[in-house]
């Protein structure tokens, strides 16, 4: 015979597994890239700017621009609330974000680089960055 | 005085379409120029948005001092992290 107890962590066990299995909870499994978001950052039509924000490389086009504005502004809100909880500025936080993400690049997606100020393929060394980057 | 204040904003719109033959016309006709030429000029200026965006940028980046972002980055690289569909 099994104790209440021992049927109450049971219930809530599977009733956890069950929300997890429906997608109702966001567990600690995170997000990945949206397919579209992750093909223009390998094909180079996005790149990350030195400022924290994604750019459009060269003219792109409406889609493109549509989507890159739409993960500017979730960045933007994500880099706001970090600032705050940090005692910084928004635009200190978005620059340490840039610093990051361009670390974080893989070869051939695009980055701003510090010393020209264009748009260049990661290559496997490390990016050229602002010399204040960690 | 007068007239000054109405072919001033006349003579900007005059000057990128490189025409500089119609400053100091009398005003009414510089207004109707003015209005003519702007039209393509507001057109023309909705492609060239990226351009000016990044010097701008850069320039209010020069007031981050290394010592911030050194405090912010551990926060930040977790930030990244819990935030990798939109980084």
């Amino acid at each position: 015979m099994m104790t209440k107890s021992a049927k109450n962590r049971i219930w809530l066990a599977s009733g956890a597994a069950a929300l997890l299995g429906l997608g109702l909870v966001a567990g600690p499994a995170l997000a990945q890239r949206d397919p579209a978001y992750a093909a223009a950052r390998s094909s180079g039509q996005v790149g990350e700017k030195m400022d924290g924000y994604l750019g459009v490389v060269g003219t792109g086009n409406a889609q493109l621009r549509a989507m890159v504005d739409d993960i500017n502004i979730r960045r933007r809100a994500v880099y706001a609330e970090q600032a705050q909880a940090k005692g910084a500025t928004l635009e200190e936080y978005a620059f340490t974000a840039g610093c990051l993400a361009i670390s974080r690049t893989e070869p051939g997606e695009m980055y701003v680089a510090y010393s020209t100020g264009q748009w260049t393929a990661r290559t496997g060394s490390s990016p050229d960055r602002d010399p204040r980057c960690p | 005085m007068r007239n000054v204040n109405l072919t001033t904003p006349a003579l900007r719109a005059h000057k990128p379409s490189g025409t500089g033959s119609n400053m100091g016309t009398k005003s009414g006709r510089a207004i109707v120029m003015g209005a003519v030429l702007l039209g393509p000029i507001l057109l023309s200026g909705c492609i060239k948005l990226e351009a000016p965006t990044e010097p701008i940028v850069i320039e209010l980046n020069i007031n981050i001092t290394q010592e911030v972002i050194y405090r912010l980055a551990e926060d930040a690289g977790n930030t990244l992290d819990e935030n990798a569909d939109i980084f």
